[in-house]
């Protein structure tokens, strides 16, 4: 139990003083699924959006796809991509694997399906309460998109936020197919459980705490944007 | 102003649904003046009708022309203002500028247009305010006038007042009376009696989605030749 506290009081110490190994593995996690989530909201809420909108052949196929794929395990992902991008894969030779391009790639597979799927219901609800005035304004279909997304901003950034809450707190995919690479390719989690299992509590422990400090962050900023704008009628 | 789109015509027109006929043959034909005002009880089919005219809806039967004009051509003449008000999630201004933006009109020309139909609609203050906190009243002000600031030939209104006070109402009533008066074709449905005696000229009473009476304003009101106009301008038609 001694233990237990004294390994709490070294995290903090560590957070406070900017430990270098710590500052390091924390902005490699932010910069891999902040950039994994950045592509896949660009992939991410078009395709959600024609989904809603457009009827074209095998889109109820890809609505149901998409909703299986949110629950995706993250070591599966991490095992398709690994496949993919090991030396004898079909993308081999551009040699990303144990790379932070490919934890990013794997997020962006995690990830991209939760941000479709939840826009694509935004979207969904919002042209139930527009279509006829779009329709008898005339609106095209691209500006019929951008209109949806923009009037659901509100709905579509909780949705963004959803996904990187999600790419933050996976391990399988990294751990897999970053290779856990001290000073390359360790993040947050993988460290935590690398850590874990060395029986160093600290690191560990200090990671944690920042990890949910990040979690707490996100969900708030959820929370306030969701009180934000339905105080301005515009949810 | 462009081509006139009218006479609109509408030939044995139906429409069904889930197999209940909900409109049953209607002829007619609308000219470009005066105020056609749709009158009949809940369930007449009057709101089905006007998103016929519109092209909101496909007839099941019948057809629907305007001069000239395919109805996808003609529907870019035309506006139309819902008995609930759709408010974009933008400001009051930026839901006006937003119908001239998807007609192509360019900033400048944009921003001038915009003005002048809040100040013509008493919203010139609350420009800036988000639209959907506004009143309900003010909220289908808006709705007038983002329709009016694309200076359609014809304005559908589908019982635009039907959820509001009588002061509300009235003002309504008088942007619709300023719309008219820009040169605009007022087709409106309403329930309301007193309203339809203040704003109607050219009176269609529908009854089970039959057009059952077509009159004059003041011919309809003193002298309702069907049943069901009698029965309903007595109060006494129930469904």
């Amino acid at each position: 139990m001694n233990d237990f506290a004294t390994a709490f009081a070294h995290a903090f110490a560590m957070i406070g003083a900017f430990d270098p190994d710590l500052v390091s593995i924390v902005a490699l996690s932010l910069q891999v699924s902040l950039s994994a989530v950045a592509i896949a909201a660009l992939i991410g809420l078009p395709l959600g959006a024609a989904i809603a909108l457009f009827r074209f052949p095998g889109v109820g196929m890809l609505a149901v796809l998409l909703n299986a794929m949110m629950s995706l395990p993250p070591v599966v992902v991490g095992l398709i991509v690994y496949l993919l991008i090991s030396r004898a894969g079909p993308l081999g030779v551009l040699g990303l694997l144990f790379t932070p391009t490919a934890m990013i790639f794997a997020q962006v597979l995690l990830v991209m399906p939760i941000i479709a799927a939840l826009t694509r219901q935004v979207v969904v609800d919002l042209w139930d309460e527009y279509g006829e005035l779009l329709r008898s304004l005339g609106i095209g279909r691209g500006r019929t998109m951008a209109t949806l997304l923009w009037d659901g901003r509100a709905r579509v950034l909780s949705v963004v936020l959803a996904g990187l809450g999600r790419a933050m707190a996976e391990v399988g995919a990294v751990m897999i197919v970053g290779g856990n690479i001290n000073h390359v390719t360790r993040v947050m989690t993988t460290t935590i459980a690398l850590e874990t299992s060395k029986g160093n509590l600290t690191l560990a422990l200090g990671l944690g705490i920042v990890l949910l400090g990040i979690s707490l962050l996100i969900n708030g900023t959820i929370y306030a944007i969701g009180n934000a704008a339905s105080r301005r009628g515009s949810l | 102003m462009s081509p006139t789109i009218f006479p609109l015509v509408l030939t044995d027109l139906a429409y069904g649904a889930g197999g209940h006929d909900l409109l049953k043959s209607i002829s007619m034909e609308i000219q470009a003046t005066g105020r056609t005002l749709i009158l009949g009880p809940n369930g007449a089919g009057k709101s089905l009708l006007l998103r016929l005219c519109h092209g909101l809806l496909s007839p099941t039967a019948g057809r629907i022309t305007w001069h000239e004009h395919s109805q996808d051509d003609a529907m870019g003449a035309q506006a139309m203002v819902f008995q609930r008000p759709v408010m974009l999630r933008r400001s009051v201004a930026g839901n006006v500028a937003y119908a001239l933006a998807g007609r192509g009109v360019g900033r400048v020309d944009r921003h001038r247009r915009v003005a002048e139909v809040l100040r013509r609609t008493g919203l010139t203050a609350k420009a800036k305010l988000p639209a959907r906190v506004l009143s309900g009243g003010e909220q289908q002000r808006l709705a007038l006038a983002r329709a009016w600031v694309v200076r359609p030939q014809v304005l559908f209104l589908d019982e635009p007042s039907a959820n509001l006070d009588p002061a509300a109402t009235r003002r309504i009533e008088d942007v619709i009376l300023e719309i008219q008066a820009s040169g605009t074709k007022i087709v409106m449905t309403t329930h309301d009696l007193g309203q339809a005696r203040r704003l109607g000229e050219d009176i269609l009473f529908l009854c089970g989605g039959r057009l059952v009476e077509r009159k004059p304003a003041a011919a309809f009101f003193s002298g309702p030749e069907s049943p069901e106009a009698v029965a309903f301008l007595a109060g006494q038609l129930t469904w």
